[in-house]
């Protein structure tokens, strides 16, 4: 009964076109928000941060990448990881020629580096689709990672082949680095994540989101109403890439604090983006949250909340319990709703209307 | 000046000089070819009979052979064990197709290639568990596979071919043949060839769907198990396999994905390809190109010729 | 690409050539689909094209669209001549389509489908387009105008915000059409429009289209298999059999050519 539309005419365009044209929806985005900047920082633990938030939000940045490629404008990506890995890298290269200029600044720059990157791997997406664009994409994560490991220039000639993150400041508060507090980076993070997730909705409401999705449903026929779709696709493989490289700066540098890039960038990693976003929502903003939240706390849950339960559980069996639950649950989505959970989200919004009649 | 000598002289100059070592390296090509090839083969026949793109062909690969590998393990003998392993297939293809593809049977294409991925994962968590995560070597002498090796004079030199390589060469024709007989000659083949078509005109004329599924997913699987135990048999066999099985994607899109002579010449050539480049040209760039230069490859092919050597051209209607 | 301008086309009177084909023709393989057709449409007609399956109808749009390229023959609209069309080309010039098997963008709302036909004339670059509010703002505002003008015209304000993919048939049709009109083109090809539709419908959609043509001076190019709707509503026709052309001329003479009865009675030749 809280959750109905009666009374809110729209008397113009720009209100009808708004990305919450329902009043309640507003408030619930303004609830969100300040849970996230005011809330969850005052109750959430250390641990907490580290463990489930950060990289929450480090996988959401991914998974709304991937999803502008491969659900707006159903370009399947097996090299997710691989661009991811370019931002780190790119961002650590920058910092280490130019440690004066602030890390935030960088970790946007190195998204550039990583798109323009995407942007060649995507040239072959114009004559190739489907499964084949998927096979050039896994030439690009294999390339990539192998360029990781033996290019040394870009771990800067480190013996352990490692990206080493030093302290990083603003405003005299270390953000990166040993010293940078779990809330600090927490809030660094969300910054970030909040501005480029308003930016991706802004492309995706107007008219490049359009073309996306024309390109996606039927090519041939957005290409006979004017659409470029050359110039669609690799706009849609540059900005996916810039998200993924974005993310993985943000993974080394604010979650991670350096480390062995190989595994953190490989193609179980493309794999693991590509599950949040086929659970989550193809073709759905609120739907890459959903399935980054879904994936990255599931092993977290698992591995505490069923030993608090009484069931004992190993750490590798906890593992292998996550595979086989990923498994399941993709398989099971895809059968109930392709449109994952974000659908289901939907789906629950237009029951609230009727709430609490039936029909 | 000296490093584009490096580059496109030296190599050939290094194969002149010492052919026997570029026999050897044909020949280790050929034999990764032969593996790639039935991994390759196993993707063709689902493809070509359900229209369902299986990325857990890699992983059905492992998972039959450690099947395999647990059975003798509990000491059953060889033959039984080869037997109960290719029941574990049966029922893994009686299990994917009620659970998976039943429920998708009008859904597009890239949702079961979606779907897939979810098999994927299923089995590696099914097979972590049950076998365990280490590698695990296949009991070869119980197979009556041949140990050893041959040496073959040529060109001053020699060159050393295992003949467990041999024998999975000729396992594998052998196999390959019986497949394009089953497709091209039976009457199973062509309901099979029917059902990749077009799954509701299949229907509309009495053909068995699900039991088609059954039948083309098993085939798959003793395809899986076959190049498990050859793989197995070389090396050994592991969850890096599955990484590995990704190799045949590329053959697939040099061969066609819906050709079985495809699958095989694609398997070669990406076989001798990445050895030959691995070896004469990895040097040069560090080592280690094998991990990407059968994608490259592929890529190359992708951007002239779409549909691989093989594969129909596909004319798109509107 | 020969570009020999034989009158400015932005002066084009109606009763000017907009379209001629000359000698195309188009094989796929060793399958003919059109052997040396040739014919012209005229600014502000409807100029229908009939024929039995296979007669190379679609075909021959494609090949007007930029979609197919001919192996031989000209292409010359609004007074250039080229040897193949572009997509790109075709559409930017004012050629607009609707397709046999409604193409519609199955994910997007009606309202949606119809604002990407207007993609073409929408110019704000990707950097206002990421801010949204400003510039990109003003002008998805002023299409949006334009857009809401055709779905009234089609009458289909009720369905404005519907996910296309749930629409009855005939309604996509409708759309289509709504989407072909967002481009406000020269001339519009439509591929059976009427196909799988009712009597009601087929003369909602036959008012739609004479009143694009008599409202908007729109030059329409229309694939029909419904006599009734051919002889109402087209100026002139051209019958193709075979891939190859016929009959050429207005309906009633069409009507009576002994050629175009036997090629729809089967009449073997």
């Amino acid at each position: 009964m809280f959750y109905r539309e009666a009374g809110q005419y729209k008397t113009s365009y720009p209100s009808d076109m708004a990305v919450f044209p329902i009043a309640q929806d507003r408030i619930g985005i303004g609830l969100i928000l300040a849970a996230a900047f005011i809330f969850i920082p005052m109750v959430a633990s250390d641990f907490i941060m580290s463990s489930v938030m950060i990289p929450f939000l480090v996988f959401s940045l991914a998974a709304i990448g991937l999803n502008i490629l491969t659900g707006y404008t159903g370009l399947i990506s097996l090299g997710t990881g691989a661009f991811m890995g370019v931002g780190a890298y790119a961002c650590y290269k920058l910092t280490t020629i130019f440690p004066g200029v602030n890390i935030i600044v960088w970790i946007i720059v190195s998204g550039f580096f990583s798109a323009f990157v995407g942007i060649i791997f995507g040239i072959p997406s114009l004559r190739i689709k489907g499964f084949y664009l998927a096979v050039a994409t896994l030439a690009a994560q294999f390339f990539l990672q192998w360029c990781f490991v033996r290019i040394p220039w870009l771990y800067n000639y480190n013996a352990s082949g490692a990206i080493e993150v030093g302290t990083r400041t603003l405003f005299g508060i270390p953000i990166v680095g040993p010293n940078a507090t779990p809330e600090v980076r927490y809030y660094v993070l969300l910054c970030i994540v909040v501005a480029l997730t308003w930016i991706a909705s802004n492309i995706v409401h107007g008219r490049i989101g359009r073309s996306w999705m024309a390109v996606r449903d039927m090519d041939i026929a957005a290409e006979l109403m004017g659409i470029k779709l050359l110039d669609t696709k690799l706009l849609a493989f540059a900005v996916s890439s810039f998200y993924a490289g974005v993310a993985g700066a943000c993974m080394m540098f604010l979650w991670y604090g350096g480390g062995e890039a190989s595994d953190a960038f490989n193609i179980n990693q493309s794999f693991n983006i590509l599950f949040m976003v086929i659970i989550g929502g193809l073709g759905s903003l609120i739907g890459s949250f959903f399935g980054a939240a879904f994936i990255s706390m599931l092993p977290t849950v698992l591995k505490f909340g069923l030993p608090a339960i009484g069931i004992p559980l190993s750490g590798a069996t906890a593992e292998h319990l996550i595979h086989i639950m990923v498994g399941g649950l993709i398989i099971f989505f895809l059968i109930v709703e392709p449109h994952g959970l974000a659908r289901l989200w939907q789906i629950g919004k237009q029951k609230l209307r009727m709430w609490p009649f039936p029909y | 000046m000296h490093s584009l000598y490096m580059v496109l002289i030296d190599p050939f100059v290094q194969m002149v000089s010492a052919p026997d070592l570029f026999l050897q390296t044909i020949w280790e090509g050929l034999v990764a070819g032969v593996l790639y090839a039935l991994i390759a083969l196993g993707f063709v026949l689902i493809f070509k009979a359900s229209g369902v793109f299986n990325f857990a062909q890699g992983m059905m690969v492992v998972f039959a052979g450690l099947t395999l590998i647990a059975f003798q393990d509990l000491g059953v003998p060889a033959p039984l064990a080869l037997i109960l392993a290719v029941g574990v297939m049966y029922l893994m293809a009686v299990t994917i197709e009620r659970t998976v593809l039943r429920p998708l049977v009008n859904q597009p294409d890239i949702i079961l290639f979606m779907a897939t991925f979810g098999i994927t994962y299923i089995l590696i968590g099914v097979g972590e568990m049950i076998f365990g995560g280490e590698p695990k070597d296949v009991n070869t002498k119980a197979f009556m596979l041949p140990q050893g090796s041959l040496e073959i004079p040529a060109f001053g030199g020699f060159v050393q071919l295992q003949k467990i390589d041999i024998a999975a060469a000729i396992i594998a024709a052998l196999m390959i043949g019986a497949l394009a007989f089953f497709f091209q000659k039976t009457r199973i083949g062509r309901a099979l060839r029917a059902v990749a078509d077009s799954h509701k005109a299949a229907l509309s004329v009495g053909i068995s769907l699900n039991q088609i599924w059954v039948i083309v997913w098993f085939a798959a699987g003793i395809v899986a198990l076959v190049a498990g135990i050859m793989w197995g048999a070389r090396s050994n066999v592991s969850f890096a396999l599955q990484v590995v099985a990704l190799k045949a994607l590329p053959v697939l899109i040099l061969g066609g994905f819906t050709s079985i002579p495809g699958a095989i010449i694609g398997g070669l050539i990406i076989g001798i390809g990445e050895k030959i480049g691995e070896f004469y040209w990895g040097p040069l760039m560090g080592g280690g190109i094998e991990s990407w230069l059968a994608y490259l490859i592929a890529l190359g092919f992708l951007l002239f010729r779409p549909q691989g050597l093989f594969g129909e051209k596909i004319i798109e209607r509107i | 690409m020969n570009v020999s301008v034989q009158s400015n086309p932005h002066t084009l009177a109606k009763g000017d050539t907009l379209l001629a084909v000359e000698n195309v023709s188009l094989a796929f393989g060793g399958v003919k689909a059109i052997t040396d057709v040739s014919f012209d449409i005229k600014k502000g007609e409807i100029r229908a094209i009939i024929g039995p399956n296979g007669a190379g109808k679609t075909s021959m749009l494609n090949v007007i669209n930029g979609f197919y390229h001919p192996q031989q023959g000209r292409i010359t609209f609004k007074g250039e001549t080229r040897q193949k069309m572009r997509p790109y080309v075709a559409a930017s010039q004012g050629i607009a389509r609707t397709f046999q098997n409604v193409a519609l963008f199955k994910g997007m709302s009606t309202l949606d489908n119809i604002m990407a036909g207007r993609t073409l004339k929408m110019k704000t670059g990707l950097f206002w387009q990421l801010w949204r509010h400003g510039p990109a703002m003003r002008e998805e505002v002023e299409h949006r105008h334009v857009v809401e003008e055709i779905i009234d015209f089609l009458e289909i304000q009720a369905i404005r915000k519907t996910p296309v993919g749930k629409l009855p048939y005939g309604l996509q049709k409708r759309v289509e059409l709504g989407r072909a009109l967002a481009m406000e083109p020269d001339l519009l090809l439509l591929d059976e429009p009427m196909a799988g539709m009712n009597l009601e419908e087929k003369e909602d959609m036959s008012r739609f289209i004479i009143d694009v043509n008599t409202q908007y001076g729109t030059t329409i190019a229309l694939i029909e298999h419904d006599m009734g709707v051919v002889m109402d509503l087209s100026d002139r026709v051209v019958v193709l059999e075979y891939g190859r052309k016929i009959a050429d001329g207005t309906p009633a003479a069409v009507k009576s050519d002994q050629k175009v009865i036997d090629a729809y009675l089967g009449v073997p030749h």
